[in-house]
């Protein structure tokens, strides 16, 4: 369980702590939690649901590892309340691909090693499947827009956008090269 | 890190909502867009007993030209939405400058204009950019609904003038008289710092005199600081390479920055003054092209 649960179950006072039901449908599927008001929804999705590819990062709202998509646009899932998710569509990095095949974003981060320690990748990739959603024919400029709230300190970004190119032309049914414009 | 505990109500209605702040005592808070609230809760610089989500109400996630010109701000439009605006960018351009500058991309998919402005945030870019408009903050509480304007709604740092029972609804930019020209400046290390120093600028042009001046800066003092003296000193001119090296000079002295690891007093002094001058000779080269 999580810190915060297991804070709810233990505390004696436990019955005195008012929770919230939010019916939230994460990844397509509905989900139903018990929640403390003050329970963040990045919290809420990797402790709770147990979905641990959302990273927090931060905790102060600038780095964006735990970007999420919320009715399909990205946000922070640190900085929402997991009742302010209360039904409404939440996509997190699990719901990029199927069971046997990878999306194409993930697949272009793979291909052209979008990524050094891996940290920020599920919230770059949150961030560039609502961008190229979008906008399917970005420039480099483009793509570092959109991925400006995204913090990566390891690559510098070079692979990061080669990666979005990558999946871009995919998604356009043209053959991915790896000679991206980055 | 967990937030403090608090009572969370999402009211559907906005009498339910004002009922809720007013039997708060000032102990409640309104959370809009929350990506400024939501931080300080979590960091517990704030710990409000109660936490009203105005999300839920209708009817405020709207953004709007009228007839007139006067723009319309409700309190759920996000800075996304405005920086996507296509009638922002033909009749508004301060705000179309400074909607893309706005913390960064993910934040600006929540943060609205007008929980900006209630967060008066020194460095805040839209308490800068409505205050070169001199628009007006509408906000709605017990005994009814009232205008204030923004050169008197923030009163210091992080402090605004509604009562703790108000919401504010909606931000209005009034009806330009000439035709409306301006732009929006700002000086951050990397995309979503804090800006070192912002400068917006919104003027009014006829029959090539400058009819009104508005210019505002951020970052560069205890709160958004109105450049009065520069302001005046363009009323009534043309952009003539002197009035605007002269705008510069006074909006300069206007700024009352602080030494710190963004830049040193001088360096903020001269930022500002640059930025006032490279938007206002952007604006008189628009001009003399378009006459």
């Amino acid at each position: 369980m999580s810190p915060l649960f297991e804070e709810i179950v233990e505390d004696p006072a436990a019955a005195e702590v008012p929770t919230r039901r939010v019916a939230i449908t994460v990844n397509g599927q509905r989900r139903v939690a018990e929640v403390e008001p003050r329970l963040l929804l990045a919290h809420l999705l990797r402790q709770g649901l147990r979905l641990t590819g959302t990273h927090t990062g931060c905790d102060t709202t600038n780095c964006g590892a735990c970007t999420v998509l919320f009715d399909g646009e990205p946000i922070k899932s640190c900085t929402m309340l997991a009742v302010q998710a209360d039904g409404h569509e939440v996509t997190t990095v699990e719901g990029l691909s199927s069971m046997s095949e990878l999306s194409p974003v993930q697949e272009g981060f793979k291909d052209e090693h979008g990524l050094q320690c891996g940290f920020c990748t599920p919230g770059m990739m949150m961030a560039a499947t609502a961008l190229l959603k979008a906008n399917p024919n970005p420039t480099e400029e483009d793509i570092r827009w959109a991925l400006s709230g995204n913090l990566c300190r390891c690559t510098g970004y070079q692979n990061i956008v080669k990666a979005v190119l990558w999946a871009a032309a995919k998604l356009r049914g043209e053959e991915p090269t790896h000679d991206g414009a980055a | 890190m967990y937030p403090s505990r608090f009572r969370y109500e999402a009211p559907r209605e906005l009498t339910e909502a004002i009922k809720l702040l007013h039997e708060g005592q000032g102990e409640a808070k309104v959370l809009a867009g929350g990506q400024s609230l939501v931080p300080l809760l979590k960091l517990r610089f704030a710990a409000p007993e109660l936490l009203v989500d105005i999300n839920n109400l209708p009817g405020l996630d709207y953004h709007r030209v009228e007839p007139d010109g006067t723009i319309r701000v409700g309190a759920l439009c996000r800075h996304a939405t405005l920086e996507r605006s296509g009638s922002l960018a033909q009749r508004q351009p301060t705000m179309a400058a400074a909607a893309p500058l706005i913390a960064d991309p993910l934040v600006r998919n929540r943060g609205t204009l007008v929980g900006s402005l209630c967060h008066a945030d020194p460095q805040g870019d839209w308490a800068a950019a409505v205050t070169a408009l001199d628009g007006r903050v509408v906000a709605a509480g017990p005994d009814g609904v009232r205008e204030i304007p923004i050169r008197q709604f923030a009163t210091g740092p992080f402090e605004n003038a509604l009562r703790y029972d108000e919401i504010a609804l909606e931000a209005v930019i009034p009806a330009p008289k000439g035709t409306p020209a301006g732009g929006y400046l700002k000086l951050e290390r990397r995309v979503g710092d804090f800006a070192t120093a912002g400068v917006a600028v919104a003027v009014e042009l006829s029959g090539g005199l400058v009819t009104r001046a508005g210019i505002a800066l951020c970052g560069v003092g205890p709160s958004t600081i109105a450049a009065l003296d520069a302001e005046q000193a363009l009323a009534g001119q043309a952009l003539t390479a002197a009035a605007i090296e002269r705008a510069g000079d006074l909006a300069a002295q206007a700024a009352q920055p602080r030494r710190d690891h963004r830049g040193s007093v001088e360096y903020k002094r001269h930022v500002i003054r640059t930025f006032v001058v490279r938007i206002l000779r952007d604006i008189a080269g628009a001009a003399e092209r378009a006459a």
